[in-house]
């Protein structure tokens, strides 16, 4: 039944930028679930900023894809998310409007880029939230904070109203509390959109299934070798034990890519950024050009009072690594390397159904622990070998350490979402 | 190495500006980042690429679209229905 919901949350964690007090919704299979937005998703009359000042008061004109797709199965939208600026970041704590607190622990980051998503869910404020993931940015937070993240397969879900930062790596996914709500929100995103260019005609109609007998798992040494918390590893390989006790058979395999892949990743990411936010100027949205100056003088001036410095340092990185010169040793080296990556796990995945590790090498950092961006860097390296590769993840909460939640991920073959889901379910059925 | 004169010129090259106290502070951290990065010069590969995406295409037909005022609604300035933009000469 259509109608509305009230929607007025004490916010503690900062979690949400703006929200929706009173939420409209139709009928449908989300009929009056209030559903959180990550605030890089366009939401037709919601202000949407991705977490900066350059993009204060924008509002768009138009609902991106999975906006359209969430009302028409009846989600009331209640409200948008900070992130990471632009989602660059591992701990939301690039938010232009202040960072998000991770609810199991206020003096700790919940994780990002989605980290507001993941703190309005994990908090209870809502049950369900869309993130985006380029890097590990919904598997990440949902690690951090006790809950569930799916990254889909590249192509799965349009990213049409989504603004971009990376196009060759981002995808729009859900999180939840239960693989259940995950592959629930899931279902209603996926599809393919002729609005999006590498959109895939691949639906996802799935109810998770916990049989997992018989299915193969590999498991990469390099996920529990050097910069993974000992602590961490263990709770995991518990839990792969298991699944193991489920009936799944565990084989060791190894991804000797990983060597590199987090260097392809930020050369590859931060040229991406370069080129897509030379848009923000100020000219068709967002703070004001001095129109009677020199352009170069008008737009460094909204440009540099507009974007946070992680945003500006990826943007001066990317702009140095695609310059003459060094163009052929950094990006046209990372795109071999990410050849690479991808070669690695189709060999792995003609052996095995799943890999599997820690999503994150830790627990949640504490606010403003990682000051040094190399060191913030390096927490990403066991979430975007998926990335590059364009396969599906999920995390799923498999225990603590330090009190704190750690996170399972599953990663699967190209368009087998399904499976992930599967696995999480299969775990998370046990240990409930 | 890159070096404060080289972080300036990127600077002016991406139109991001850089402040008093940030091109020393670029510098330091673009150099770790950068050695960091010289791991790429050991990838080893052809770098052949198989794609199982491709763009798609459609024809250039005129659908609906925004209206010119939608389209305007989030500009700053604008002047008969034009969008002003700071001069290029």
């Amino acid at each position: 039944m259509a109608g509305t919901i009230t929607f007025e949350p004490i916010d503690r964690y900062n979690a949400f930028l703006a929200t929706c007090n009173n939420a409209s919704h139709g009928s449908g299979k989300l009929a009056g679930v209030p559903v959180a937005i990550k605030d890089n998703i366009s939401t037709k009359d919601i202000e949407t900023t991705c977490a900066s000042k350059i993009l204060k008061g924008y509002i768009p004109p138009y609902d991106a894809h999975v906006i359209n797709l969430l009302k028409a199965e009846g989600a009331a939208i209640v409200g948008k998310t900070n992130m990471d600026e632009f989602g660059m970041g591992t701990t939301t704590e690039n938010s232009a409007f202040g960072p998000t607190l991770n609810p199991c622990d206020t003096s700790r980051v919940p994780g990002g880029s989605s980290g507001g998503s993941a703190a309005a869910v994990a908090a209870g404020m809502v049950r369900m939230a869309l993130g985006s993931d380029t890097g590990g940015s919904i598997r990440c937070p949902a690690s951090f904070c006790g809950i569930v993240g799916l990254k889909p397969s590249y192509g799965r879900v349009s990213r049409y109203g989504l603004i971009a930062y990376s196009n060759s790596l981002e995808q729009i996914g859900p999180l939840g509390k239960t693989v259940n709500d995950v592959s629930t929100l899931m279902s209603v995103i996926a599809g393919y959109d002729r609005h999006d260019t590498t959109s895939q005609d691949k639906p996802y109609n799935h109810t998770p299934a916990a049989e997992i007998k018989g299915l193969k798992i590999g498991i990469p040494q390099e996920y529990f070798g050097n910069g993974v918390d000992p602590d961490v590893a263990g709770v995991v390989k518990k839990a792969i034990g298991r699944l193991e006790e489920l009936g799944a058979v565990t084989v060791p395999c190894s991804i000797p890519s990983m060597e590199y892949a987090l260097a392809a990743y930020y050369v590859t990411t931060s040229c991406e950024a370069s080129s897509n936010l030379a848009r923000f100027d100020g000219v068709r949205y967002g703070p004001a050009p001095d129109t009677k100056k020199p352009w170069h003088d008008a737009y460094t001036e909204v440009r540099s009072a507009g974007f946070g410095t992680e945003v500006r340092r990826r943007i001066l990185l990317g702009t140095f690594a695609l310059s003459s010169g060094y163009y052929g040793k950094y990006y046209a080296k990372a795109q071999v390397a990410r050849a690479n990556v991808r070669a690695d796990f189709n060999r792995i995945f003609k052996d095995v159904d799943v890999i599997a590790g820690p999503t994150m090498p830790t627990v949640a950092f504490k606010l403003q622990e990682k000051s040094d961006p190399l060191s913030m860097y390096l927490a990403d390296i066991l979430t975007v070998p998926a990335n590059l590769a364009g396969i599906p993840a999920i995390s799923v909460p498999c225990g603590k350490s330090e009190g704190m939640p750690v996170g399972l991920q599953i990663m699967g073959r190209m368009f087998e979402d399904e499976r992930v889901v599967d696995v999480a379910y299969a775990y998370e059925q046990a240990v409930n | 190495m890159v070096t404060e004169n080289d972080v300036q010129h990127i600077a002016d090259l991406a139109d991001v500006g850089i402040g008093d106290a940030e091109p020393g502070m670029f510098t330091h951290q673009f150099n770790a980042i950068l050695e960091y990065f010289d791991i790429l010069d050991r990838v080893e590969g052809s770098g052949e690429v198989t794609r199982d995406l491709y763009n798609i295409l459609r024809e250039d037909e005129i659908e609906p679209s925004l209206s010119q005022e939608e389209v305007l609604k989030n500009a700053p300035a604008t002047e008969d229905g034009f969008i002003k933009a700071p001069r290029v000469m």
